[in-house]
């Protein structure tokens, strides 16, 4: 099986570019390019030397001995949080703010959840000069406030998202009528493996380099490339892709994604895609999505922002329907506490998204030998208040 | 002959309405339709509501949401309209999104489309390759032409391309724009409108977006065959009910 984009960005069944025509010159100039540009020496050049010296790469790929010694297994943690702006976002920011100097673009604009992919496309329109308007869900600017003043700090206007459910599917809307509306000057920066194609290969390859690092660093620690399991949260599925990546045709390598199943996967309020979505069309590419039995997209819920999705990317998609893939999901009270949990065994506080993805202890048993590598995207300054809040701390 | 290509042979510019199924009441559909005829509207745009319209301003969003609210959905739109044929005449075009059609099963929907005597569709989100690749067969058994999109920075080159797969009208959308956002026409639409007409295309044009009184209505078809209006009709709905229809068609020409 393969699990890499198509020429027509389909993965499986999953994927395309269900665009209405307004988009068509931007995402065709876009699909013509992007490999293109991503090969040539100056841009692997300025993208890798910004990924060392801007964002701090490589990220350590840290021993949990005590998260380890508690789960009875060996526990690795990638350090996405450890970056610059404080997740795995701006791997993707980094690279996509290259390409659209590449094509000649002066005005950036992004949707955002949490807030770290606003955050991410702030730092480096400021760290390149360009104009910047990240589009932001009416609830998720209260839930992450920390985020919108780190924006509005680093110069870009935070429009607020004010249809639907005031959340990342409606922020996701309002950044792609923008596009619609200045189709010459504006680049669109995708925070996550989503929307029309060629977005979720791209996306996915300027993530990749989680994965390519977890190879030689595992090897220095283990004396082997590949981990039994790799563990990822899934929002859109960003930080999971580049997580996979490497892996994906590695069948020993075991792959499990930890969506969010808000107050429970059966509450109504929940944003587990995988259990909960059909085939559909959502944000320009056919994948699961959750939609009413008539195609209306079902309005999601899940504590974390970051999360609060109602589809996934079309790789996990293809994951999920072909096996490849072991999900599972994490409810609210399951992931703060897992939260909770890594931070008083080991130090660190994670995004309550990350915190998702430290459910998996909940869920699965791994063996004692078994070397589990977990995606840590990001850290949790951001959701201080609501760690805050939901412990009465 | 399909409706839509009789009426393309007339001898007059085309005046076109697009408005929201279910709006403003749920049962207001079919009323709409037969007082935009009875006042010489020429051709009508039934938009069946999607909850994530992404080529739509708040205009219409906020329309569709109310007609989701209403209780609107593909069943009940087709259930309102399964007499229409009795008493309109008129092409009548479904325009949506892609994936309630998808969801209902994409010949199951032109089927009924077809029983229904519906003559087009207008499915911004479904792209020329795919529906190449996928539909075109089933739009065809049904005789139901698909009507695709041009906007201003569409190539020459990809409008010819969409001009060999139209057989119906080209929906020219005036400005780089979602809907109801500019109104009046400026430099950039004047030499748009030129360069589509010097390029002779085999399907007439009928321009849409930021169409909205009779000035408007005229520059559009100076060349063009017609003109769609939409967010201005639905405007109209809002502000002044369903009753005035004649007054909104009277301001137009
Ligand atoms: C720290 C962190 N992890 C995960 C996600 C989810 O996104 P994705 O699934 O694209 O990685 C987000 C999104 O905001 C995030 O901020």
């Amino acid at each position: 099986m393969n699990y890499n984009a198509t020429e027509k960005g389909y993965y499986g069944e999953f994927g395309g570019a269900y665009i209405p025509e307004m988009l068509y010159p931007n995402v065709e100039e876009l699909r013509q390019n992007y490999l293109k540009v991503m090969v040539e020496p100056d841009f692997k050049k300025e993208f890798d030397q910004l990924l060392k010296d801007y964002v701090g790469r490589p990220s350590p790929l840290y021993f949990a001995k005590r998260l380890s010694e508690k789960y009875n297994t060996k526990v690795y943690l990638k350090r996405e949080d450890l970056n610059h702006t404080g997740a795995h976002k701006v791997n993707n920011t980094i690279g996509q703010i290259l390409m659209a100097k590449r094509l000649k673009k002066t005005r950036i604009i992004a949707e955002t959840g949490a807030g770290q992919h606003g955050v991410a496309t702030a730092t480096v329109c400021a760290l390149m000069g360009m104009k910047c308007v990240v589009y932001m869900g009416e609830i998720d600017i209260a839930r992450q406030a920390p985020n919108v003043a780190r924006m509005k700090m680093l110069g870009a206007e935070v429009r607020p998202a004010l249809s639907g459910s005031r959340t990342l599917k409606d922020a996701t809307n309002e950044a792609i009528r923008d596009w619609i509306n200045n189709p010459v000057d504006t680049h669109y920066i995708i925070g996550s493996a989503i929307g029309p194609h060629p977005y979720p290969d791209m996306v996915t390859r300027f993530q990749s380099i989680i994965s390519e690092e977890i190879k030689w660093q595992l090897k220095e620690k283990e004396g082997r490339e590949n981990p039994d399991y790799v563990v990822a949260c899934i929002g859109g599925g960003s930080n999971a892709a580049g997580t996979y990546y490497h892996f994906l045709h590695e069948p020993e390598v075991g792959i499990i994604a930890v969506e969010a199943a808000g107050k429970g996967v059966n509450s109504g309020e929940s944003a587990a895609t995988s259990a909960l979505g059909k085939e559909g069309v959502i944000h320009g590419c056919k994948t699961l999505l959750m939609q009413t039995n008539d195609g209306q997209i079902t309005e999601p819920y899940s504590i974390s922002a970051g999360l609060d999705y109602p589809g996934v990317g079309p790789l996990h998609a293809h994951l999920y329907t072909s096996g490849r893939g072991e999900f599972y999901s994490a409810t609210d009270d399951e992931a703060m506490n897992s939260g909770l949990e890594l931070t008083q065994l080991e130090g660190i506080i994670p995004a309550i998204e990350t915190s998702h993805a430290l459910a998996i202890f909940k869920h699965k048993t791994f063996k004692p030998d078994d070397v589990v590598v977990i995606s840590l995207s990001g850290r949790g300054d951001k959701d201080l208040d609501n760690y805050i809040k939901y412990f009465n701390l | 002959m399909n409706r839509i290509n009789q009426k393309m042979q007339e001898d007059k510019k085309l005046l076109s309405i697009y408005f929201t199924a279910g709006y403003p009441s749920l049962n207001d559909t079919v009323k709409v339709i037969q007082d935009l005829e009875a006042n010489g509207i020429d051709m009508i745009e039934i938009g069946l509501p999607f909850s994530d319209p992404l080529a739509d301003g708040p205009t219409i969003q906020n329309s569709s949401t109310a007609a989701l609210k209403n209780g609107m959905t593909t069943n009940i739109l087709f259930e309102q309209l399964k007499d229409i044929r009795k008493s309109v005449s008129i092409p009548l075009i479904l325009m949506g999104y892609f994936n309630p059609m998808l969801q209902y099963g994409v010949e199951a929907f032109c089927k009924k489309c077809a029983e229904i005597g519906i003559d087009g569709l207008i499915m911004p989100d479904l792209p020329l390759d795919v529906y190449q690749d996928e539909y075109e067969a089933i739009f065809k058994k049904y005789d139901l032409k698909n009507i695709f999109l041009i906007t201003p920075q569409t190539s020459d080159a990809r409008i010819l391309q969409i001009d060999a797969a139209s057989d119906a009208f080209i929906y020219m959308v005036s400005t780089a724009s979602v809907t109801g956002s500019k109104s009046g026409f400026g430099e950039e639409q004047t030499t748009y409108f030129n360069r589509i007409a010097a390029m002779n295309l085999k399907n007439p044009q009928i321009v849409g977006f930021g169409i909205n009184n009779s000035s408007t209505f005229k520059q559009a078809t100076t060349h063009a065959k017609g003109a769609i209006i939409g967010s201005a009709f639905i405007k109209h709905l809002t502000e002044h009910g369903v009753a005035t229809i004649p007054e909104f068609v009277k301001e137009i020409r």
